[in-house]
Order: structure tokens, then sequence, then C-alpha cells
């Protein structure tokens, strides 16, 4: 029995010092090092957003519209005399859980049934693949606009319409990952032992065939930043008055020639995330690799 | 306690594979049955059908492409294959495991081959998870690996250990049924024996059958009691051991015999058979074997099923040009 339990906290600091071994490998490769650090400064500016922001982001300064970046104001003012700096890390926290939500829908629903779907096969894979092939047939913006204006805007629906988009996509990559592994002999081995359809799929398969997702995802955060901010140029998205990246870039566009601030500094912030992100996701990539165990 | 003596039967087992369009008719109407406590051989070439028999009998074959067009799989007097999915649950891995052929893709990659032990053990007793685990270091150490490379994982093995960590996986839940496919074949001759020990003794502990794939007919002669040949997914010849070693009647057998080099033979060459297996999207009429058949006449090639000959009692052959003829 000693011996077990002797077992037992091996085998828990075995599971952290896995997830402790990628983090390593991320923090061993400067590139995706410094993509880290990007990502968490901006995340931590916009949590604690109240705290750092000089001003409110509806306080109007009359003596310092279309104000240029100074001391006073970092970022410039915008036509209101709002300060663009506060916005601007007020807006990240719009932007960044924005993308960050609709990533992690978007890679939980694949997942789920992407792995239903290619363990099933047979009839169910080819009537979900054909749904696939009539959502696929839409853009993915296109898709978005559509769900935009038909359900309006606002924070949730922008959500679910730049989820909606990538699911078709991220259900086909999945599944297709499970057509390969589905024909190993270990799942077979698995059924052999008594395991259960659900533990089979959950336990066994999604664990061989997550990493790529993982990386995909944090990739497509930040192509859903960027989404959402074409949602709210055009218009949708969510709405002024709340200052999200996208739609800061959109009241900037009527002044870009005379006050291109106004479009620069928002803009500045979604190419640093989408930056740092990719960064990350490289790093990231390699990291849970398992073939480069060390 | 007629239930016990066939502990397993199988009733002409149809098992074919679709694969682009084509047919392929792996296991051609297979009939066998086990004792309790015996171990049955099967014997043959590469895709004569012996894995995809065992892998049936579990009912694991992935559908598709695999279909079993008829048959029966009694065990134990049960239909596997008319048991719903939960039923099954509980014949699979309690009354019968597997030993797997390929120890590279038999093993999840991303758990702890302990994790997959313990696993196995947790779904078929009511232990708790410190005893699983004890179970489980001491099913590793029984088939030779430390208990301490529990928490190791299948990619830092080698292949020999991943095979015995296979075996510990099969025997863990004490099955009453054991298919063995090649379970010594990824395995170096010393180690071979010992595995081979390990399964003799736990065969005789618990009174486990055991269905035995393999192609090693030293393997057989040493474990087996009865023996089934298979050629394109056919039994062409089913006998006790001393039957086949020492009269084998059919010319596959024969030849397979003739194939393996003697201690007493002067002879510099060994005599394989000519040829090779038939495809078997596209059996040959009649004998699968004919082609290939150094006896063969004009009447082999004629269409129809070659019916199994009763040589002795319990020696059957499945060739017209025995029996008498000869």
């Amino acid at each position: 029995m000693t011996e077990a339990k002797t077992n037992m906290t091996r085998k828990k600091s075995r599971k952290q010092s896995m997830f402790l071994a990628v983090l390593k490998r991320i923090l061993k490769n400067p590139v995706s090092c410094i993509g880290l650090i990007i990502l968490l400064i901006l995340i931590l500016s916009a949590v604690f957003a109240p705290l750092l922001a000089p001003y409110s982001i509806t306080e109007m300064d009359y003596d310092s519209i279309y104000a240029l970046p100074s001391l006073k104001h970092p970022f410039g003012c915008d036509k209101l005399g709002r300060d663009l700096f506060s916005r601007c890390l007020y807006g990240g926290r719009y932007s960044l859980s924005l993308g960050f939500i609709a990533a992690i829908c978007g890679f939980t629903f694949g997942q789920v049934f992407g792995i239903m779907v290619g363990y099933a096969g047979g009839k169910v894979d080819n009537i979900a693949m054909r749904i696939c092939d009539v959502l696929q047939a839409i853009p993915g913006n296109l898709l978005a606009i559509l769900i935009s204006t038909t359900l309006g805007s606002g924070f949730g629906n922008t959500i679910l319409a730049m989820t909606v988009g990538g699911l078709a996509g991220s259900v086909r990559s999945t599944r297709a990952m499970c057509l390969k592994e589905r024909e190993m002999e270990y799942l077979q081995a698995a059924k052999s032992i008594n395991c259960s359809r659900a533990t089979i799929m959950y336990k066994h398969m999604l664990p061989n065939i997550v990493a790529p997702a993982i990386v995909g995802t944090t990739m497509s955060i930040g192509g859903t930043i960027m989404g959402a901010a074409g949602l709210a140029y055009i218009g949708l998205g969510i709405q002024p008055p709340l200052p999200e990246w996208g739609a800061m870039l959109s009241a900037g566009r009527e002044q870009i020639l005379y006050y291109p601030h106004l479009m620069i500094f928002p803009g500045l912030c979604i190419a640093v995330t989408v930056l740092a992100i990719n960064l990350f996701g490289d790093g990231l990539r390699d990291a849970i690799d398992p073939k480069l165990k060390d | 306690m007629e239930q016990n003596e066939n502990f397993l039967q199988v009733r002409d087992l149809v098992v074919e594979y679709t694969s682009g369009g084509q047919v392929v008719h792996a296991v051609n109407g297979v009939s066998l049955s086990l004792d309790r406590g015996q171990t049955l051989g099967l014997v043959g070439e590469t895709g004569a059908g012996k894995t995809t028999i065992a892998k049936a009998i579990l009912d694991i074959l992935p559908n598709p492409p695999a279909k079993v067009r008829s048959g029966e799989i009694l065990v134990d007097g049960q239909d596997i294959l008319k048991l719903s999915e939960h039923e099954k649950l509980k014949i699979r891995g309690n009354k019968i495991a597997m030993i797997f052929q390929d120890p590279m893709t038999a093993l999840n990659p991303v758990m702890s081959v302990g994790e997959q032990i313990t696993e196995a053990v947790l779904l078929h007793n009511d232990f708790t998870r410190t005893q699983a685990e004890a179970r489980t270091v001491e099913m590793l150490e029984m088939v030779g690996i430390p208990g301490q490379r529990y928490v190791e994982f299948p990619h830092q093995f080698s292949g020999g250990m991943k095979q015995r960590v296979v075996i510990a996986m099969a025997l863990a839940c004490d099955p009453e049924l054991l298919l063995a496919d090649e379970p010594t074949t990824a395995l170096d001759v010393t180690i071979q024996a010992q595995v081979l020990e390990m399964i003799n003794d736990l065969k005789t502990k618990l009174n486990t059958s055991m269905i035995l794939i393999t192609h090693d007919l030293g393997v057989v002669a040493e474990t087996c009691d009865n023996v089934a040949v298979i050629y394109a997914g056919k039994i062409v010849e089913f006998g006790t051991k001393r039957d086949l070693f020492k009269a084998p009647a059919h010319p596959y057998t024969l030849g397979l015999f003739d194939s393996l080099p003697k201690m007493d033979d002067d002879s510099k060459e060994l005599h394989p058979i000519p040829g090779l297996p038939p495809d078997p999207t596209n059996l040959p009429r009649g004998c699968s074997f004919h082609p290939r058949c150094p006896r063969a006449t004009e009447a082999c090639s004629r269409e129809g099923e070659i019916p199994m000959i009763e040589l002795s009692p319990g020696h059957f052959c499945r060739c017209i040009r025995t029996g008498g003829n000869n």
C-alpha cells in the first residue's frame, strides 16, 4: 500500500511536471516568450484598466477635441474629446474577452462534435459533413454579418456571430484527425478492456488529437479579434460608446486624413495583440508536440 | 456442465472488409470450439484472417470497413453478436481479453502505461484507486517491468517491454479466455520463453482458455492442445497437436512443415510453398489452395465448397485428395 501511495504522489508530480515542461519549453523559445509577455501585459492592462486609465471612457474634454498625442493625453483624444489611451485600455476588455470566448467556444464545440462524428463514422459522419458543407458554402464573414444583422449587435451576439463562422471548419478538422486515429489499435484495445464509448472518445482519443486544435485555436483568437473589429467597422458588432478596438477604428475613419492617430492607436492595439498571439501560438505548437519530449 | 465444456464456440463466421468498392473476403465460414482451460493455436500465413477471427470474437472490428456477414460466436452459451452493447460490456475484458499483435500501436501514446493498466483493473473490479494501482504495480512486476516505471509513457519503453505491458494489461483482469495475437513475435527468444511460461502459468492457475495466434510452429508445439490451420479465411486442417505434428494431412500443412529447417534433414535448401496467398478480393474457385498445391487435380478447381473430412476422431482436413484417396 505504501508503494502505491508513493506511486500516487509520483503520478501527481508527473502530471504537474507535464504542464511545467510545456511552460518551460515555451519560455526557452525567446520568440514565444516575447509573445507571452506582450499578451500578459495586454491582458493585465485590460483587467486593471480602471486603475490604469487616467480618464473615464465617456469623460469629454471640450478643450482637447481631436487633440494630438501629448503628455496629458498619451494617445490623443477623439472627436468628443474623450481620452483615447483610457479607451484603448478599456477596449482590451471587450476585444480580448470576445476573441478568447469565441475561440474557446469554437474549440469546445469543434472537439466535442468533431470526435463524435469522426468516431461514429458511417451515416452520422456523412450527414454531419453535408451540414458542414452547407455552412462552409457561405463565407465566414458573410455568415457573421448575417447573424449580426438578424440578431442585432451587442457583445453576446458578436461572440455568437464570430463563433458560428468557424464551427464547420473546426468540426471538420477534428473529424479528419479522428479518422486517422480511429483505426489505431489502442482504441480497439480500449474497447476490448470494456471502456465505454464516451471514455474511448474523450479519454483516449481526445488527448491524441487535441494538440493541433489547441494551437489552431490560439491562432484563431487573433483572427476573431480582427473579424469582430471588421464587424464593428461596418457598424455591426459592439456599439459605441463601448470602446471596442474595432469600433474605435470605425469611428476614427471619418477623420483619417486629418487626425490619423484616431485609427493608428486602436489599430496598433489589434495588430500587437494578433502578433503576440501568433508568436505565442507558434511556440505552443512546438512545446506540446509529443514527439519533442526531452 | 455442458456449458463449461464448450466455453467458446464459433459457427460459420464470415467477415468481410469493404474497401474502395471491393469486398475482401477475410474470414469465410470458420467454425471452431474451445473448452475451458484449453489452448487452441491458429496457424497460417499473413493475411489468412487469424487476427480478424480474434477481433470478431471480441466484436471490436472497426465497422466500417469490417462487417460480420453471418455466423454465431457463443461464449458460455451466449451469442456475442446478438448481445446489446451494454451486455457486451460484461463479456469484454471480464471474460475475454486480448493481447494485441503490434505493441507500438496498441498502447495509447499520451497515457502513462500504469494509468492504462489501472484503467482496465478499475473497470473490472470493485477496487479503490489505491488498490488498483497496487495491482497494476504487481502486474508490471510479474511481466518483469520495475514498478517505478508506472508513470512512464509508451515511447519510453522498448518494443519488447511494450509487448509485456500489453500482456500485463490483458492479464490484469484474470480473463477466462485470452486471445493472444502473436504475443511473442516482437520479442527476442529469451523473453519469448519467459512470456510463454508466464502465459502457461496463468492458464493452469486460473484455468484460462486461450487462442494463440502465431506463425511459429515451435510456439504451437510448446503451448497448444489443438491446432487449426487457416488458409484464405478458412480452416483447412484441425486437430490435436499430436495429430497435426505426427500426421499432417492437408497439403498446405505439409508445406508449412516443409518450409521449416529440420535437425535430421541433410538437404541444403528449405522447401517453401511456391506462390503467394490468393487475392482475398478474388478467391480461386473450389479449394482456395489449389493454385499452389502440388497435388491439385482438375477436381480441386471445380465450383463448390470443399467439405471437411474427419480423418480420425477430432482430426479434420479440408481436402478432397486426402481421406483414403491418396
